[in-house]
């Protein structure tokens, strides 16, 4: 009976050997990006709002940060490394932010305001010992009247506009903030032999993005170019809801969808970017989670406002925006896509009631043209460029041929000229007058609408014509001017909202685009992984989810 | 012999010479912003021209070429302006990535080419050679791309054996020859060694029939020599002609398929030249498209050397 009992034992102990490692085993998450390199690492990611999402918000926070913990709210501005800001009364190109206490970069460095002045010299002072030109270009371009920071003391920073500007709070959300301490560490450690300090603070960044420190909920730890990164959980992170469970993410470029689609189901990854939408069903039947959420993404046409363009009759704009059935466009694209009723939908802050409702009135649209002019027999031809593919672009030719196809019940005859990715968007910044444009009075170009600006007060401002920015179509009046004004100089957070959504709601009413679909950001997850929230954003929050074992 | 190599290599200088101001050229001329990786679209006019600045790309053209190829034959390939790591680096990682794919897939592609050739050759419009030769030509025509689309489905995705995607576990920098890492060589490799095998045994077929049919080979019968010993001289008489098609496909493998290794995600040249052209990173691009045309050319000029050495009637031509 002892011997029995002994064997017994024996045998339990070895298979609680055997399951003691299991149980202990690393939690790892492989993600599959569409990017075809690891987006940067140092702290000002590049690859678009990819990067951001994935090296960007894990390692790194901003003064401002986007809620990303509702899947059926906008996701809303929220403080970060700031607990709050306000503008100066008495000079509202002058911002204080308050921040937060007790944070701590990666290094052990402490956060303070003297950190805020580092990383706004980084990409705005050229004089600056640390000062990175491949940051420049992503950074500033996104907080447009930044000018400077100024310590005023250890927890509070002045920041200075070139304009009163009410959209700083937003534009923040895209500086991320590096650890001065470990870069200047990093930048002594630089040979000596090496003696032009350009070349040793280019040195000191490359050795910061293969070694990044930050403050956010993961950190880097290993970097292998163009092939993977991972980073492993900060279990000392300042915000204990944002505490992550997993313990390694580890992050893989692949570019093409059907690799991505290869690779989860192989095993190779748990989650991948953008599924390609004829393996959906198959990777749904062997229980993978598929997650999508409108993102503030906008697939527009937009229109020419030139002399000649026949866009500059509002019928013709309306019209377009009724003939189309855009639930029946979202089924061609597998439920892929979100309807749009403006740049930004209804229920969000700058929504702002439009009159003109968007939706498909055949008979509408008709009487529209007809009103304006055109039939069957005398239809009217518009042109326009396209691209063949590109980030944000979805499926641009089926999307254009489909609109082609669509708006003949309207008598648009629509001659369609696709040319590369990148050079659609050198035309955008050109203009429609450009001899590069070549004779299109619409251009279709996706852009994100996450603030005022990109949303918006590009599109419309006389200050945003071509080449300044992307008003492509040349289309401004003095109302829209007054209302962007009324907007950026509105510093309460609710009257900036409402001066937001009477722009919106004039902008719409106006319909200088052809709103055609917001992206839904497809992403396929294995069902192991849990707490998934997918926001209307572009981005997503890792640090909340979990593996199941 | 030594004269004829140093003369061929000093015709390989004006070769380079072209070879780097065309792809300055090309890389220049190709439609979009050079600066697109550290720029977004929506940036303003002012800052992208004081980006172009910082970066020299509103210096004159010819300013930049002499400045890229100074820096060049120092052996300093520049900084990606994607990733602002040095092109050299990069391309050098990348190169070595695919050299250890093109010499598994070179394996593969050779052998089975020689095999098929030769068989098809010797016994040419019998059924072997008709199986042989309908390999050959489905190595030729079916388009690697989808071909490696179809293993994937089948031997990653239905069938879970191998991996579809990577050079490893954990990246190429920790590649060892395990298994482990070996399996992530397989589908990529076998992939790529398709068309090679097909134009090796189609080349071979043609030259083994040819060589057959000469009149040197009835006479080398006719004196009693041995099947085995008309084989090896008729290997030997292929030997220039196959060196010459191998050589040149080996160049092919060795200068990376684009396709093939984004398909697979294998880290090599073609997959750095994909991510340098969609990000329009004019060092990274001119660097890797440099240092392979370099490879190509003196690939073909080891191979014109070793032709020479084994056929010398080459020279005296």
């Amino acid at each position: 009976m002892l011997r029995v009992a002994r064997r017994w034992t024996a045998a339990l102990l070895f298979a609680s050997a055997l399951v003691a490692p299991a149980l202990a085993q690393e939690k790892v998450l492989r993600i599959a990006m569409t990017a075809a390199d690891i987006p940067r690492t140092h702290g000002q990611p590049d690859q678009g709002f990819e990067g951001n999402r994935f090296t960007g918000i894990p390692m790194y926070d901003s003064l401002t940060q986007w809620d990303l913990s509702k899947a059926d709210a906008p996701s809303v501005l929220i403080p970060g490394l700031a607990t709050e800001w306000a503008v100066d009364p008495a000079d509202p190109k002058k911002w204080i932010f308050k921040l937060r206490p007790g944070v701590k970069f990666h290094d052990g460095s402490a956060f303070d305001a003297e950190a805020v002045v580092w990383n706004v010299r980084k990409v705005l002072d050229r004089d600056a010992p640390h000062f990175d030109p491949s940051q420049v270009g992503v950074t500033a371009s996104r907080m447009p009247t930044l000018r400077s920071a100024r310590a005023i003391d250890p927890l509070t920073v002045e920041l200075t506009t070139s304009e009163p500007d009410s959209f700083l709070p937003y534009n923040l959300t895209n500086l991320f903030m590096a650890s001065p301490a470990h870069w200047q560490k990093l930048y002594d450690a630089v040979p000596a032999d090496v003696t032009d300090p350009k070349e040793r603070a280019k040195r000191a960044w490359a050795e910061f993005a293969a070694n990044p420190s930050g403050t956010g909920p993961f950190k880097g730890v290993r970097l292998v170019p163009r092939e993977r990164f991972e980073m492993v959980k900060n279990p000392d992170y300042w915000d204990e809801r944002r505490r992550p469970k997993i313990d390694r993410v580890v992050l893989l470029p692949m570019p093409e969808a059907n690799a991505r689609t290869a690779a989860i189901l192989g095993g190779q990854v748990d989650w991948i970017e953008a599924p390609a939408p004829d393996a959906i069903p198959a990777m749904q039947a062997r229980g993978f989670v598929l997650y999508q959420n409108p993102q503030p993404h906008v697939w527009p046409w937009q229109f020419s406002f030139l002399e000649g363009s026949p866009w500059r009759d509002i019928r013709v704009r309306h019209a377009a925006n009724l003939c189309i059935d855009r639930e029946e466009l979202k089924q061609l694209l597998g439920g892929l896509m979100g309807v749009p009723k403006g740049t930004v939908p209804p229920g969000h802050p700058w929504w702002g009631n439009p009159s003109f409702d968007i939706r498909f009135d055949l008979a509408e649209a008709r009487r529209l043209m007809k009103e304006a002019g055109y039939s069957e027999a005398k239809p009217l031809k518009v042109k326009v460029l396209t691209s063949a593919s590109g980030s944000g672009q979805m499926q641009p030719v089926l999307m254009n041929e489909w609109l082609q196809q669509a708006l003949k019940a309207c008598w648009f005859d629509v001659a369609l000229e696709v040319i590369e990715w990148n050079a659609l968007f050198t035309t955008w910044r050109e203009g429609a007058n450009h001899p590069n444009a070549r004779g299109a009075n619409a251009i279709n170009v996706t852009f994100a609408a996450m603030d005022p600006f990109f949303a918006m007060v590009r599109f419309v401002t006389k200050g945003a014509f071509p080449p300044n920015s992307n008003n492509w179509g040349f289309f401004n009046t003095e109302e829209m001017e007054e209302l962007v004004r009324a907007a950026r100089t509105s510093f309460d957070a609710a009257a900036r909202d409402a001066a937001l959504a009477r722009l919106h709601k004039r902008i719409v009413e106006e319909a200088p685009f052809l709103w055609v679909a917001h992206d839904v950001g497809p992403r396929m997850l294995s069902p192991k992984i849990k707490n998934v929230v997918q926001p209307r954003s572009w981005f997503i929050d890792i640090a909340p989810m979990d593996l199941a074992g | 012999m030594l004269r004829y190599t140093l003369r061929r290599i000093l015709y390989a200088l004006p070769i380079m010479l072209g070879v780097s101001l065309v792809c300055f050229l090309l890389v220049h001329i190709a439609p979009g912003d050079p600066l697109v990786s550290v720029l977004p679209p929506d940036a303003t006019e002012a800052l992208r021209r004081q980006m172009a600045e910082l970066y020299g790309f509103d210096r004159p053209l010819p300013e930049q070429f002499l400045r890229w190829l100074a820096r060049a034959l120092g052996g300093d390939l520049g900084t990606s302006i994607a990733t602002a790591r040095p092109v050299a680096s990069e391309v050098f990682r990348a190169v070595g990535n695919t050299v250890t794919l093109a010499a598994f897939a070179t394996a593969i592609g050779f052998t089975l080419g020689a095999i098929f050739g030769f068989v098809a050759g010797y016994f040419r419009d019998s059924p072997v050679d008709r199986a042989a030769s309908a390999l050959a030509v489905l190595g030729v025509s079916v388009p690697h791309y989808w071909l490696g689309m179809v293993l994937v489905i089948l031997f990653s995705a239905q069938l879970g054996w191998l991996p579809a995607t990577g050079a490893g576990p954990g990246g190429s920098t920790e590649w060892a020859w395990d298994w482990e890492h070996f399996r992530h060589l397989i589908l990529p490799a076998v992939t790529m060694s398709v068309i090679p095998m097909g134009i090796v045994a189609r080349t071979l077929r043609a030259l083994v029939a040819e060589i057959l049919s000469q009149e040197f080979v009835m006479g080398l019968r006719a004196r009693g020599l041995s099947e085995f010993a008309v084989f090896r001289h008729v290997v030997k008489n292929a030997a220039p002609t196959a060196l010459a098609v191998m050589g040149l496909q080996l160049g092919y493998l060795l200068g990376g398929s684009i396709l093939i290794e984004t398909v697979f995600s294998w880290p090599g040249t073609g997959f750095l030249l994909n991510a340098a052209i969609f990000q329009r990173d004019l060092p990274l691009l001119q660097g890797t498209i440099l240092v392979l045309a370099t490879f190509f050319v003196v690939l073909n000029l080891v191979v014109d050397v070793v032709q020479t050495a084994l056929d010398p009637r080459i020279r005296r031509a």
